[in-house]
């Protein structure tokens, strides 16, 4: 069973980006499961998102998780939130800062010793999407850290997904996802 | 012509959409709706399909829970298929037009997304909104996951509208748990979706002038409580040979088994759980991690809640010494519904059981398996014992010091 958990801002596109990911998961025959805690649903606050996938159907649906990745696509929720709760030695966590790895660590000394990815979902969502949505750039950095899909197939796949958004901004969304791909370390 | 959508095999879908889907795949006459969290997406969805020409019905925006029901009711005695969908608040405001729905015997399907009832005010999935309407006179299915929001609506109007049961029937899923929680979907294509269900067959329906009827009539003690006994009756003696029959035939046609009751690792059993909703999945994965602990623990999932199913239980009951009924829903001042009822299914039974009730996940909080192995490990210490070892109600998951009783 692969778990991963959310971190967001109710309107930064978790849930979208948890079902998109579930959506993709989903036509390579796997089972999914993707759901969200939206807190006092006002947009703006924090909320977290999550994932299971799984060969086998999924049963369990406590909402508690110790998750295998924690996606962090709010730079400031790693200081206004525990990201790090319930977490285990092994999980990996990517998180969306300007900050550089070394500066994020000191700055959250909580993610000391823990496996950290860094890539600004917010600044490439800026500069292709044209709109601070960080959600299809972290799956394009999780696809670069799991190495769960091959990146232009998780492309193709992830476009059948936004089919109802228009040409142009799904065509953003692909170079969102190709550039965290890129750009996440 | 209402469009048609070409699904895919497997969809992914959360529990409303899966609800909707059905609803459009069965093609209804009227949805007369008040939307309210967390069953707003159904409504939401609906009037989408219907205004992207995917529905030819109705659509009827009202000014509340009372209004969206008293619209159903008058639709389907006009002689329609009619359906909608509620939650929590929404479903209480209903409650006096629940009655008069079975009562006129109109056979409306309601899709009931769990959630707690305020105060506190509470958006989130408990069963108290379920537990409210279980002496309405509908039949109520209970479904665990979007698979089974889905494939229990083409159930329920099938059994609704059968002219031997003309009984409203509500379809009932958890709160975000499984309405807001995507899962695939396994779909079926809306022809062979809609010939499962069937043209809708009018009957007694008002708009037949050559035929005129009466609906809603006054009767006092001359005539009232043989309506009533009737109406027992049917939901007693009629309602499960055809869901039984329902199910049979949507196994054929979809490979999908469900049962009135639904078992789990329950032979040799020496210990159950007895619950409702996504609890009874979560719980059989504790269950079976147990199982190859070389533990006897089981679960047993309430597929249908009303009518109850006393004889289903006691069969599958057999041969099993600890019961844990699980209740979310507070009891306010007694035992938890399905304490009771499961009390008062074995107790005329030769086999001594133990029966201890577990109050727990009241306004959305979590059930963890933690909480479940704890739970197991008190029912076969209750099976070893051949007694209750606990208190017989207790509150699990609650802050604070442990609360029990008796």
């Amino acid at each position: 069973m692969l778990e991963i958990r959310w971190h967001s801002r109710a309107g930064q596109g978790a849930v979208t980006g948890a079902k998109g990911l579930a959506d993709v998961v989903s036509t390579t025959g796997k089972h999914v499961q993707a759901f969200a805690f939206y807190g006092s649903a006002k947009r703006g606050a924090a909320m977290t998102a999550y994932n299971r996938v799984d060969d086998n159907e999924i049963l369990n649906h406590e909402k508690y998780m110790n998750p295998d990745y924690v996606f962090v696509i709010d730079p400031a929720l790693v200081y206004t939130t525990d990201v790090t709760i319930n977490d285990k030695p092994e999980t990996v966590y990517i998180i969306t800062t300007h900050l550089s790895k070394d500066a994020l660590i000191e700055a959250q000394p909580k993610l000391q010793g823990k496996t950290v990815h860094t890539v600004d979902c917010i600044k490439i969502a800026q500069e292709t999407i044209g709109r601070a949505i960080p959600n299809t750039p972290m799956l394009g950095a999780f696809m670069k850290i799991s190495g769960m899909y091959d990146i232009e197939f998780f492309k193709e796949k992830m476009k059948n997904t936004l089919t109802k958004l228009p040409a142009k901004i799904q065509d953003a969304n692909m170079d969102a996802i190709q550039r965290a791909y890129d750009e996440v370390n | 012509m209402a469009e048609k959508q070409e699904l895919r095999d497997v969809e992914v879908w959360d529990g409303n959409m899966a609800a909707s889907q059905a609803m459009r795949q069965v093609q209804i006459d009227v949805v007369a709706a008040y939307p309210i969290t967390p069953s707003t997406p159904i409504v939401e969805n609906y009037g989408n399909f219907l205004a992207n020409g995917y529905v030819d019905g109705e659509f009827v925006m009202v000014e509340s829970e009372h209004g969206a029901m008293s619209g159903c009711i008058g639709a389907s005695a006009a002689g329609g298929r009619v359906a909608t969908a509620t939650s929590s608040q929404g479903f209480a405001l209903m409650v006096e037009t629940l009655y008069q729905a079975s009562g006129m015997r109109l056979p409306i399907v309601l899709n009931v997304v769990n959630r707690a009832l305020a105060a506190p005010l509470n958006v989130n999935g408990d069963h108290s909104d379920m537990y409210l309407g279980r002496d309405s006179g509908w039949i109520q299915f209970d479904a665990y996951n979007p698979q089974d929001a889905y494939d229990l609506n083409f159930i329920a109007f099938r059994v609704a509208e059968d002219h031997e049961i003309r009984l409203p029937a509500m379809v009932h899923q958890d709160g975000f748990l499984t309405s807001h929680t995507a899962q695939g979907v396994h779909t079926i294509d809306d022809d062979t979706a809609y010939n499962f269900v069937g043209d809708f067959k009018p009957m007694n329906d008002m708009l037949d002038l050559d035929h005129p009827v009466t609906h809603g009539v006054q009767t006092e003690e001359d005539w009232h409580y043989e309506h009533k006994a009737r109406q027992h009756n049917d939901l007693m003696t009629k309602v499960f040979p055809r869901i039984e029959a329902a199910f049979d035939a949507f196994e054929k046609l979809t490979g999908r088994r469900y049962n009135i009751v639904e078992q789990y690792n329950t032979e040799d059993a020496d210990a159950v759980v007895v619950c409702m909703g996504t609890s009874v999945e979560t719980a059989v994965e504790v269950s079976n991690e147990l199982c190859a602990e070389g533990k006897k623990v089981g679960v047993i999932g309430i597929r249908v809640v009303r009518p109850w199913p006393h004889a289903q239980l006691v069969e599958a009951l057999k041969g099993v010494t600890a019961i844990g009924a699980l209740d979310r829903s507070s009891p306010n001042g007694t035992f938890g519904m399905l304490y009771n009822e499961l009390a008062g299914t074995v107790v005329n039974g030769e086999e001594k059981k133990v029966v201890t009730n577990y109050v727990y996940g009241l306004g959305g909080r979590d059930l963890t398996k933690v909480h479940l192995r704890e739970i197991f490990a008190e029912l076969l210490a209750n099976a070893e014992a051949g007694k209750p070892t606990t208190p017989l109600q207790q509150l699990i998951g609650v802050r604070g010091p442990k609360i029990s009783f008796h």
